[in-house]
């Protein structure tokens, strides 16, 4: 164990492989050259370009399946998953030992693989790990330790060579016997498939699955079929109602509608919101709030944001349809209207991750956002945020792209003081995900505190009617409403390695006390 | 063996404790607590229950509590309804009085929107003054049900002492008849400034409250006046609307519960509200004729904020001055749709300042073009701008401002 320059405990070393300790914001380079898959020849793939096997297990198979390989996958079928789990299924069938999981995000449905972590089949995951499966890492029953990266931090462990893909397993809605395949169409339709490109494009080995093989060429193709090995046809990839929602809804909660309204009230005071400014929130009842709040905003200003990052909704396809936005730039959709826009709208464009949160890209989409609305599980009096654990030790989310987001002009975090009786804002967060350097204004609901960093914004705001107060009273206020919170117990055993952006480790969580 | 259960537990139940006590003979205090917040509060809840036991001098007994992340001041009211419950002892443990709380009321203040708040759901007390309506209203009646009552009543009273309202006026609506009485030595000497009478009929109704109120604040040495908002939701209850208008000075507004003055009736509650009609204009002149505020039903469609805008308009036309909310999101369509529009407020500057320039110029009728201006119009010109103003819609010094631009 080291300590990083967080002043947090960190492994220096993580299962078996030498790990760097995070050496502070934009501090780390590395040098040298990009992991690279093995060199192809297209002698070895038939000449009329068939790539379809009968079956997930004879491409497997024929991919070589054997203990200790990586495996990816990517989440755009989200709860409606149904191939994931069906990969283990057969390693289990065939004896193989010791994956390695390499999800995107994972999500409830694939709460079965901890059958797979149990007998074996699979020694960590290295990804999201939420709700039963987060409870089984945090209770140290994992064998291998689990790695969380945000999805920027995937693609550079994955460019860089950290993490090595043998076998890339991408789900597809729509595909040709090439390979080629895209997120629109057929029963599953995600509408992008923009988590997938690291993986197609540094696994060994790269399997489509589709249930909707379509002729040659399957365009516009967000995979293409040049780094394809297998196409696999099944009946279903996923269920449509969990893979998106029929519809996203903005909080009906009078609280979190306040903290949304207070958020705007901010944006518009700050003088944030302005013609041509570029915006990025979440899907979260709030979040969404805070779109159609800005909406109104902009649409009575006459106003017109240039882009937004998705993931997209219906809130922020409105936006675009009524001229309030100018594109959506787009690695995910959350539901129908999102996944109809990007099929119909040529300013609705596929974007994905690889090229807007990656540490090893020529720049980045994220440094350009002039508004960043993320949420989190605890803010410190530092400013520093958690995203993965409660308080109480448990590792309950993913970071999914909440690091990489953190690098835009101005991140808004906008929380509620405490959840049910249990402070957001603490002394000391449970887990360090982002630095307190990079998040700039907190909103709650009894307050804005924004950061002693930055004096512009606090400048902006004063004396137009903010409820500003700083981050020590917000905890405070937390405090004597709540009573001060004792601090989970830990034991030693570190059972997952939280990475900064870019490849070190910003912290490690420890298996909570029985 | 006697047992007794308090508060709420159950999937949906957040910010809540169920406590259940059983007095025994022997063998100390046995504690179990299970609580969603165990690994940050668990030592705290216990500690916390301990106390609670041994201030009310229990010896022996066996304590389980459901916690949902319920506050001290709600774990507090918990055991100690359980423990009236089972001992029937009058001994009451209050929690600190935050100084937040010390506010006083007035008369004439704003009652556009006053939120209804369930008695016996700590949850939603929380950030309720938040929200900002011009009151909250802690309800001991329709809200909880009967077997709650004893508990709602030290739920509520502790309410009154540990959560910051924010500044809104801190009422309660009372149950009827003697556990009203009841409710009223429970609450009043924790600064409550507004007491709503249900299902009103009579002025002597109020007299009884307001003697009740008096010997509490007498004996509690605490001088301020509690101000009475009576309810009407009887055909009887309207035909005396005056009488209970002027009852007693301290009442301060009068306000018409339509679901139950409809079903008094014996007709269906429409949308359109025709049967209402009456009642509603005899409210309005009734509370007019004793200097006191009309207050309107509460609009029961949370989800319809444009019925509940047009509704709030009709009222306003009536002459009503403030409705009841049954949710936060009503909050600010209530205050809107009461407070004076920008073309109402222009049209009463343009009225004010020629009624000004009549006055300088010594003339003895007001013209606005070729316009006469009778005086009562001037009047209601006057009351206008007054509302503009002390809702901060106008700059008190508006006319010098007018002059300048």
């Amino acid at each position: 164990m080291v300590k990083n320059a967080a002043g947090r405990m960190v492994p220096d070393e993580i299962n078996g492989r030498e790990a760097i300790p995070f050496q502070g914001v934009g501090k780390h380079r590395p040098s040298g050259r990009k992991y690279a898959p093995p060199i192809p020849t297209c002698i070895d793939y038939p000449e009329d370009n068939n790539k379809v096997v009968a079956s997930l297990r004879e491409a497997l198979e024929k991919c070589g399946l054997r203990d200790g390989m990586t495996i990816s996958t990517h989440h755009h079928l989200r709860d409606g998953d149904l191939i994931s789990n069906k990969i283990f299924e057969i390693a289990a069938s065939m004896d193989v030992k010791d994956l390695v999981w390499l999800p995107s995000a994972s999500f409830p449905c694939n709460d079965p693989v901890i059958e797979y972590l149990g007998n074996g089949t699979v020694n960590r995951i290295e990804g999201s790990m939420n709700g039963p499966l987060g409870r089984f890492v945090s209770e140290g029953r994992m064998k291998g330790m689990a790695v969380l990266r945000s999805h920027g931090g995937r693609v550079q462990a994955i460019q860089d060579g950290e993490v090595k893909i043998d076998i890339a397993v991408l789900a597809a809605p729509a595909a040709d016997a090439f390979g080629n395949a895209k997120g629109t169409g057929g029963p599953s339709a995600t509408g992008v498939l923009g988590y997938a490109k690291a993986d197609y494009l540094y696994a060994d080995k790269v399997i489509v699955v589709t249930d909707n093989l379509v002729d040659l060429p399957c365009f516009p193709m967000e995979i293409e079929g040049n780094y394809v090995d297998y196409v696999v046809v099944v009946d279903k990839i996923g269920i449509p109602e969990k893979i998106v929602s029929g519809t996203t809804q903005i909080t009906k909660s009078p609280d979190r509608l306040l903290i949304a309204e207070l958020t705007a009230s901010f944006l518009e005071k700050s003088g944030l919101m302005r013609d041509g400014a570029t915006m990025q929130a979440g899907a979260g009842g709030t979040s969404l709030a805070i779109a159609v709040y800005v909406h109104e905003m902009l649409r009575k200003k006459g106003w017109k944001f240039r882009f937004g990052f998705g993931g997209s909704t219906k809130y922020m396809v409105k936006m675009l349809e009524e001229g309030q936005m100018g594109y959506i730039l787009d690695a995910q959709a959350f539901d129908l209207d999102a996944v109809k826009s990007i099929e119909q709208n040529p300013n609705h464009i596929p974007y994905p991750v690889f090229n807007a949160y990656n540490y090893h890209s020529k720049g980045n989409l994220t440094t350009m956002m002039d508004i960043m609305i993320l949420g989190a599980t605890e803010i410190d009096t530092g400013f520093n945020g958690n995203v993965v654990t409660h308080s109480d030790g448990l590792l309950l989310h993913g970071i999914g792209g909440w690091q990489n987001c953190l690098h835009a002009r101005n991140v808004i975090i906008p929380v509620p003081l405490f959840r049910d009786r249990i402070p957001v804002i603490v002394d000391r967060v449970t887990t360090l995900c982002g630095p307190g350097e990079l998040i700039d204004v907190i909103v709650t609901e009894r307050g804005i505190a924004i950061n002693p960093r930055r004096q512009d914004l606090i400048d902006s705001v004063k004396g137009k009617g903010l409820p500003l107060v700083t981050v020590e009273e917000l905890k405070e206020t937390a405090e004597r409403i709540c009573g001060k919170p004792e601090t989970a117990a830990f034991d030693e055993k570190v059972v997952a390695a939280i990475k900064w952006v870019d490849g070190t480790v910003i912290d490690a969580v420890r298996k909570v006390k029985s | 063996m006697k047992q007794a259960i308090t508060g709420n537990a159950g999937p949906k139940v957040r910010s809540d404790i169920e406590v259940t006590l059983e007095l025994t003979d022997s063998g100390g205090i046995e504690l179990i607590v299970k609580s969603k917040v165990k690994s940050m509060y668990g030592n705290a809840i216990e500690k916390q229950c301990r106390d609670l036991l041994e201030y009310f001098g229990l010896k022996n007994a066996r304590l389980h509590v459901d916690d949902t992340g319920a506050l001290p001041f709600v774990i507090a009211a918990r055991v100690e309804a359980a423990v009236k419950a089972l001992s029937g002892t009058s001994v009451s443990f209050l929690p600190e009085m935050i100084a937040e709380n010390e506010y006083v009321s007035s008369r004439d203040r704003f009652r556009f929107s006053r939120l209804y708040l369930p008695g016996n759901n700590p949850g939603m007390f929380l950030n309720a003054g938040l929200h900002s309506p011009d009151g909250v209203i802690l309800d001991l009646e329709d809200s909880v049900a009967p077997d709650k009552k004893d508990e709602a009543k030290i739920l509520v009273r502790n309410a009154l002492r540990s959560v910051n309202f924010y500044g809104a006026e801190r009422m309660v609506r009372i149950n009827q008849g003697e556990r009203g009485l009841a409710d009223l030595e429970c609450v009043i000497p924790h600064n409550v400034h507004l007491v709503l009478i249900p299902k009103c009929e009579n002025a002597q109704t109020l007299h009884k409250v307001d003697e009740k109120i008096k010997e509490i604040k007498k004996r509690e040495g605490q001088p301020e006046t509690v101000f009475l908002m009576p309810i009407i939701e009887s055909a009887g209850g309207v035909e005396r609307a005056y009488e209970i208008a002027t009852a007693t000075p301290n009442v301060v507004a009068l306000a018409i519960g339509l679901e139950d003055y409809t079903a008094d009736l014996g007709v269906q509650r429409t949308r359109e509200g025709n049967e209402s009609l009456y009642a509603r204009n005899r409210i309005v002149v009734a509370a007019k004729a004793a200097g006191i505020q009309p207050i309107d039903s509460v609009f029961s469609d949370v989800g319809d904020m444009e019925g509940l805008l047009n509704n709030v308009q009709s009222s306003k036309a009536m002459g009503f001055e403030g409705m009841g909310c049954i949710h936060p999101r009503q909050i600010a369509v209530i205050r809107e749709g009461f407070s004076p529009s920008s073309d109402e407020i222009e049209k009463a500057k343009k009225i004010m300042l020629a009624y000004r320039d009549a006055i300088d110029r010594g003339l003895g009728v007001v013209a606005m073009g070729s316009k006469m201006i009778d005086p009562p119009v001037v009047a209601r010109a006057e009351k206008t701008i007054n509302l503009a103003v002390k809702l901060g819609l106008l700059s008190g010094k508006w006319s010098e401002e007018e002059v300048t631009e």
